[in-house]
């Protein structure tokens, strides 16, 4: 499909929103495929049902950084499953750029009257993503590891203080060290099922046919299978102990 | 009904395998492909040094099947060898291997030996990386030079994956000649697709190899041709998404089949093929050597 940008928003220093001309009818959590041609092709999670938000870490996002309004990109999808939105009263945790698609869930929760309370944490003030979307919806809790505002520290010292059986469902997008910790302390509450990830893999072709971003040791393909997966799916994995490059190569974490 | 299939010594449990390329990069996604009932299973291929491959669009779904140009991404042979020994399970592993040259051929398959592969499968057809490959596959005395490389250097059995081309009964006399156990027919036909809005090629690396469903009357003629040209085991690839296609691949000559691109829509693809294999065979009252080869006139 062949998108074309209709607005550019600057969100923080380092991520931008690309409005484009298509309305993807889709599950919060799920992600596109984006074609910037003549460089590369990268999986973006939705974070409103037409744009995707960005943070520039290499040649693919540089190159998309450098395009305006008018300008257009190639896009497959969406693909993957999202998250699935239950019960009464949620908790949201983001980090940095991982609250991309939580910002999307943060406003169907709110339409479907689900009692939503977040806790954002980015690396200072400014970094916060969707701050605005995230208090729209509910109750907002922050944290920045500089202490610039709200809670000084990490957004999983927060989750710390927190009871998490009081949540129906737990939502998790960002650093996979950040989620691995919330990992940690769900089990404590053995709440393990009631949480879902959002994870992030090399994902080469998007159909779940390469085979490059199974997670071990149980073979389940983020792309297709995830990138959304439930706490007890991920205990005992690789999940926060490593990762895989793009030649299949073993990274730690 | 007993679907246990001889394939160059190599007992195999049915004749359904994993085609190289499809799932085959880690030791955990080679057992999940396993449990869903695979005979067999080919890694993705593996070289002499780390490849991150070619840029993206990597890989593209069509009307008529799929595009690939994944450029022979592999973590190189040395990091493989600790995902090999991780893979070795309920079904045999065969390696699928690469190189520009005999000798990279034989370092690779030397470099892996020790990690138990039950068989090896020399990629001579990949028709989207440069000096690989097809480009191979192509030149017969190529094929016979590397073949005899590797054959001569492990002792476990080696296939010979084979380009589509008219000329592929020549390449099989010679892989035969260089002592393959078997020939694999056929890889992904050289294709590509042009974006009509931007008018850039679709894959990042222009043109690729097209699978699924559109290839197999062109790999069904080229099993057929090799099955009466040839006296080793031929092992069918191209399109099969049903136990129907499988039974004309062996109908062929096949003694096996790899299944790729149908694992998109089905992930039990290979339990399913064998159970249609089955009832088929219990219904015509025949074993597998009973109709291999049954319809080469």
């Amino acid at each position: 499909m062949h998108a074309e940008i209709t607005q550019i928003v600057n969100e923080t220093p380092s991520t931008q929103t690309f409005f484009f001309d298509l309305y993807l009818g889709h599950v919060p959590g799920q992600y596109v495929m984006v074609w910037i041609r003549g460089v590369d092709e990268i999986p973006m999670s939705l974070s409103y049902s037409n744009a995707i938000t960005v943070q520039k870490v290499g040649d693919a996002t540089a190159a998309l950084f450098k395009l305006g309004k008018g300008d257009s990109f190639g896009i497959r999808g969406p693909f993957g499953n999202g998250f699935s939105l239950e019960g009464k009263s949620i908790l949201l945790i983001a980090g940095g750029v991982g609250a991309a698609p939580l910002g999307s869930l943060a406003e169907k929760a709110k339409g479907n009257n689900i009692r939503v309370k977040t806790i954002l944490g980015a690396k200072s003030a400014e970094e916060l993503l969707f701050k605005k979307r995230f208090d729209n919806a509910g109750d907002l809790m922050i944290a920045t590891e500089d202490g610039s505002l709200g809670y000084p520290g990490l957004a999983t010292e927060l989750v710390d203080e927190l009871d998490l059986a009081k949540y129906d469902a737990i939502y998790s997008c960002g650093p996979e060290k950040m989620m691995f910790r919330v990992l940690n302390i769900a089990e404590g509450f053995d709440v393990l099922s009631r949480v879902q990830f959002s994870l992030q893999r090399y994902v080469k072709c998007g159909l779940g046919l390469c085979g490059m971003c199974c997670i071990d040791p149980s073979g389940l393909r983020v792309c297709r299978d995830g990138p959304v997966f439930r706490g007890d799916q991920l205990v005992g994995t690789e999940f926060g102990q490593y990762t895989r490059d793009a030649s299949g190569k073993r990274v730690k974490l | 009904m007993d679907l246990t299939t001889n394939v160059t010594g190599l007992q195999l449990r049915n004749p359904t395998i994993l085609a190289a390329g499809i799932l085959g990069s880690t030791a955990s996604s080679l057992k999940r492909v396993m449990s869903s009932g695979a005979g067999a299973v080919v890694t993705k291929s593996i070289g002499v040094a780390l490849r991150e491959g070619h840029p993206g669009p990597v890989m593209i779904q069509t009307e008529h099947g799929f595009l690939n140009a994944i450029g022979l991404a592999n973590p190189s042979y040395h990091e493989f060898t600790h995902e090999l020994k991780e893979a070795k399970g309920e079904v045999p592993v065969i390696v699928s291997i690469f190189g520009r040259n005999a000798e990279e051929f034989k370092e690779v398959a030397l470099g892996l030996i020790g990690a138990g592969p039950d068989a090896f499968e020399l990629n001579l057809s990949c028709p989207h990386a440069e000096g690989y490959g097809a480009s191979l596959g192509e030149d017969p005395n190529e094929v016979e030079k590397i073949t005899r490389a590797v054959k001569e250097a492990v002792n476990v059995p080696v296939w010979v994956k084979l380009p589509p081309l008219t000329s592929i009964v020549k390449s099989g006399l010679a892989a035969q000649k260089g002592g393959a156990d078997a020939v694999v027919a056929i890889n992904t036909l050289p294709a590509m697709a042009i974006d009509i809005e931007s008018r850039f090629p679709v894959l990042g690396n222009i043109s690729g190899g097209l699978s699924g469903a559109a290839i197999k009357p062109v790999a069904l003629k080229c099993v057929y041709d090799l099955y009466a040209a040839l006296n080793i085991d031929i092992i069918g690839v191209g399109g099969v998404s049903s136990w129907r296609d499988a039974l004309e691949f062996i109908l062929a000559g096949a003694s096996a089949i790899e299944i790729g691109s149908a694992v998109y829509e089905d992930m039990d693809v290979f339990r399913h093929i064998s159970e249609g294999i089955a009832r088929y065979l219990q219904d015509t009252g025949c074993d597998l050597e009973d109709v291999q080869g049954a319809a080469v006139r």
